[in-house]
């Protein structure tokens, strides 16, 4: 192998050498610095407009603390709440691979819910272990589905993603109210209407030593799934050239159509399993109760994990342990429950508008370090 | 790109800890400086709703104001394992003993979930749901019997209307909706036999913008009373007053919404229910796991009559609350058919609130314009 200048600087100075370690570190460190400064400008904002609220954000960012992270109760409350967040989030992160804004995760949500309470009867005389990932293969389907329809209304119809998925959304839960009031109705169900409830041996238990249920563990083995096949696999590689340049990707003989409706369907199928974990672990039956607004949710943990699967586990741990604290800040401080959302509000838009940081800072660009 | 979770994962945590650590002295224990029963509301809507929630934080406010009683309260809390998670916290954090989760909805999975895991705490929830030998012994069920308001709401419709046309909003076909319909209705026509009521269903307990089309459309339609059965009614009142309609309230008292075209409404009187309660718990006295009232039992009360009464309605309203404190009073009574023309009490046969066949109520009686599917 021939010497070259660039081997000479790396043998002078190697930690500050494009190549070096120190090099490596620091175009990691981009990715972590610039989401993690924002988002404590984000806090640090928020405790701004507390203060004048006449509140004190110590206190506040106290008690999010200990109700989110400062017990083993507080644990467990907020791992109980990032669940479904994982698998939502996955419906925005991966069709956002290919350029895409979907928003309606909630539809797939409520109609995996709904696919899983209408099939559980079906499902009942059968073991558990045959029987529950029957029904999640339901849920997850019922949510490729509908989610897979709006990459397909935006592949051959030219229909505008964002749009559509919202609007498929509200379809969704009308035709979820239409299937457990009629169709589905548990006749014993009178003032709440639901689907008859799951035969014991298709619920979701909780992990051992914990309250929290095993749809946890499904969701982060999810996100790590999603990131290896976006950042392993030709499948992910082909996504993102297709994401970056459509009619580039084209030209290269790429499968277009087939990656969007791929990814939105896969997307969907995680947001329908998300449903289907909500009825067997927490419900029990599929109602109205399933339209929790966690498809929404899921959209602030995508943006925040700027659609990086991985970064979605802390980020809906991260705001899953808000929202758990965000009862103990309505008690404690006499704040509204409105609380919790206006500062997942600043660190949204403190995140987006960091966005734009990226490439300024030469201390995370080995290359321009010499020219220093 | 590549992130990198663990050590973002660490840093946050790091940083929290540091926050708490710098914070965690100051921070009060409430329940256990007052010493006395903390009690915990949970509410699925605000506070404020004119309706269903403050209907519930009214009894929470009378509560309050009790002496060695705490009161910690939390509001907009999801049917979902939010309000498992809000139960817990109120109980791990704030020692509360005695719970109010107030939504329908929280009982089963929800409270049914928690309740076995704190077997020394009371669980009381709003429903009447509650049966023996099936439901854990730490949980009680209270309910009222409102349908009686939506009559007495009907005797005062029955005399305003003048397009003998009156108005409900509803959210969903169910058995307590579908009480309430058929009371107002037949309220009304105890004045004028005439009368037709219209109902819409909205679909939902809360969504503003289909209570105010709802609305809208009774008042096209020529309807020129109003009531409703959804978790909010400010909505339907304000657009009703703005509609010219005469009101009648439900859940909680709507008068400041429609000033004089208010007439009555149909209240909860939880305060009353609520402070019994909380009492009978500081004197060591076990809550029957199954409590119901009507007006007689103070479960359930009138707003004051609005200036638009007539003194002929007054009279027959007073009459005939007279006769439900009475007791035995049966608003479905023979001979009465529903809107499709089945025969559901013959001559002589009524159902008094108490009555269980009422809670699988699933008809419109003749004279409701609507259908229940």
């Amino acid at each position: 192998m021939a010497i070259t200048d660039r081997d000479m600087g790396a043998g002078l100075r190697p930690s500050l050498s494009p190549d070096g370690w120190l090099a490596a570190l620091a175009r990691r460190a981009e990715a972590v610095v610039i989401p993690l400064g924002a988002l404590l400008a984000g806090l640090a904002m928020f405790g701004l407009f507390l203060l004048t609220q006449g509140k004190s954000p110590a206190e506040f960012y106290a008690l999010v603390y200990k109700a989110g992270f400062g017990t083993w109760f507080s644990w467990q409350n907020t791992l109980s709440r990032a669940a479904p967040l994982l698998l939502a989030a996955l419906c925005v992160a991966l069709p956002a691979r290919l350029g895409l804004v979907v928003i309606g995760g909630e539809g797939a949500v409520v109609l995996g819910g709904v696919a899983a309470g209408g099939l559980a009867g079906a499902f009942a005389g059968l073991p558990g272990g045959v029987g529950l990932p029957l029904l999640a293969l339901a849920g997850g389907l019922a949510g490729a589905v509908w989610i897979g329809a709006v990459g397909a209304l935006r592949h051959y119809r030219g229909v505008n993603e964002t749009i559509a998925s919202l609007l498929m959304a509200y379809i969704a839960i009308a035709l979820m109210n239409h299937l457990v009031e009629g169709p589905l109705r548990d006749p014993a169900s009178l003032n709440k209407p639901s689907t008859a409830p799951l035969a014991e041996q298709l619920r979701i238990g909780d992990m051992p030593g914990m309250d929290v249920h095993w749809g946890f563990a499904v969701g982060v083995l999810a996100c790590i799934a999603a990131w290896v096949l976006i950042d392993r696999t030709t499948w992910g590689f082909a996504a993102r050239i297709a994401g970056g340049n459509v009619r580039a990707a084209q030209v290269q003989g790429l499968p277009v159509g087939r990656l969007i409706v791929g990814f939105t369907a896969l997307g969907g199928a995680c947001a329908g399993l998300a449903g289907m974990i909500e009825v067997a672990a927490v419900h029990g039956s599929a109602n109205a109760s399933l339209a929790g607004g966690f498809g929404y949710t899921g959209i602030l943990v995508a943006f925040l994990a700027r659609h990086n699967p991985l970064a979605i586990i802390p980020v809906a741990i991260l705001l899953a342990g808000f929202e758990a604290s965000s009862g103990l800040v309505q008690r404690r401080m006499d704040l509204p429950d409105a609380t919790v959302p206006v500062l997942q509000g600043f660190v949204f838009v403190a995140i987006l508008a960091s966005e734009t940081l990226y490439g300024r800072f030469r201390v995370f660009a080995p290359e321009r370090w010499r020219a220093a | 790109m590549t992130h990198s979770p663990l050590s973002r994962r660490a840093v946050l945590k790091g940083g929290a800890a540091v926050a708490g650590a710098a914070a965690l002295a100051p921070l009060p224990q409430r329940a256990a400086a007052s010493g006395g029963l903390t009690v915990g509301f949970i509410y699925v809507g605000p506070k404020d709703d004119f309706g269903y929630n403050q209907a519930h934080a009214e009894g929470a406010a009378a509560v309050k104001a009790m002496e060695g009683v705490t009161v910690v309260e939390e509001e907009n809390v999801a049917e979902t394992i939010d309000v498992q998670k809000s139960m817990e916290s109120m109980i791990n954090f704030d020692g509360a003993t005695l719970l109010f989760p107030t939504s329908f909805g929280y009982f089963d999975p929800h409270i049914l979930e928690v309740a076995p895991k704190y077997p020394e705490l009371r669980f009381q929830h709003c429903g009447g749901l509650w049966q023996k030998d099936v439901h854990p012994e730490n949980v009680g069920s209270y309910f009222g019997y409102i349908g009686m308001g939506q009559y007495l709401n009907g005797i005062t419709a029955g005399h305003a209307t003048q397009t003998k046309k009156i108005g409900f909003v509803a959210a969903k076909p169910i058995p307590q909706v579908l009480l309430n319909i058929n009371s107002y209705l037949l309220g009304a026509r105890a004045v004028d036999p005439s009368i037709t009521c219209q109902v819409i269903f909205t679909g939902e307990w809360s969504l503003a913008v289909k209570e105010a089309e709802a609305t809208n459309a009774l008042a096209d339609a020529g309807c020129d009373v109003v009531t409703c059965h959804v978790d909010g009614p400010k909505v339907v009142m304000e657009t009703a007053a703005s509609r010219g309609m005469f009101l009648n309230g439900y859940h909680a008292d709507q008068s400041a919404l429609g000033a004089d075209t208010y007439l009555t409404g149909a209240e909860w009187n939880w305060a009353q229910v609520y402070t019994d309660m909380v009492e009978a718990t500081m004197a060591g006295e076990a809550i029957p796991n199954f409590v119901r009232g009507g007006l007689a039992e103070n479960f359930v009360k009138m707003s004051p009559l609005g200036p638009a009464v007539t003194d002929a309605a007054r009279n027959q309203f007073d009459a005939t609350k007279a006769e439900i404190l009475k007791g035995g009073f049966a608003v479905i009574r023979g001979p009465l058919k529903d809107n499709r023309g089945n025969v559901i009490a013959t001559e002589g046969q009524g159902f008094e609130e108490t009555d269980v066949a009422l809670e699988s109520m699933d008809y419109l009686v003749e004279g409701v314009v609507g259908s229940t599917s």
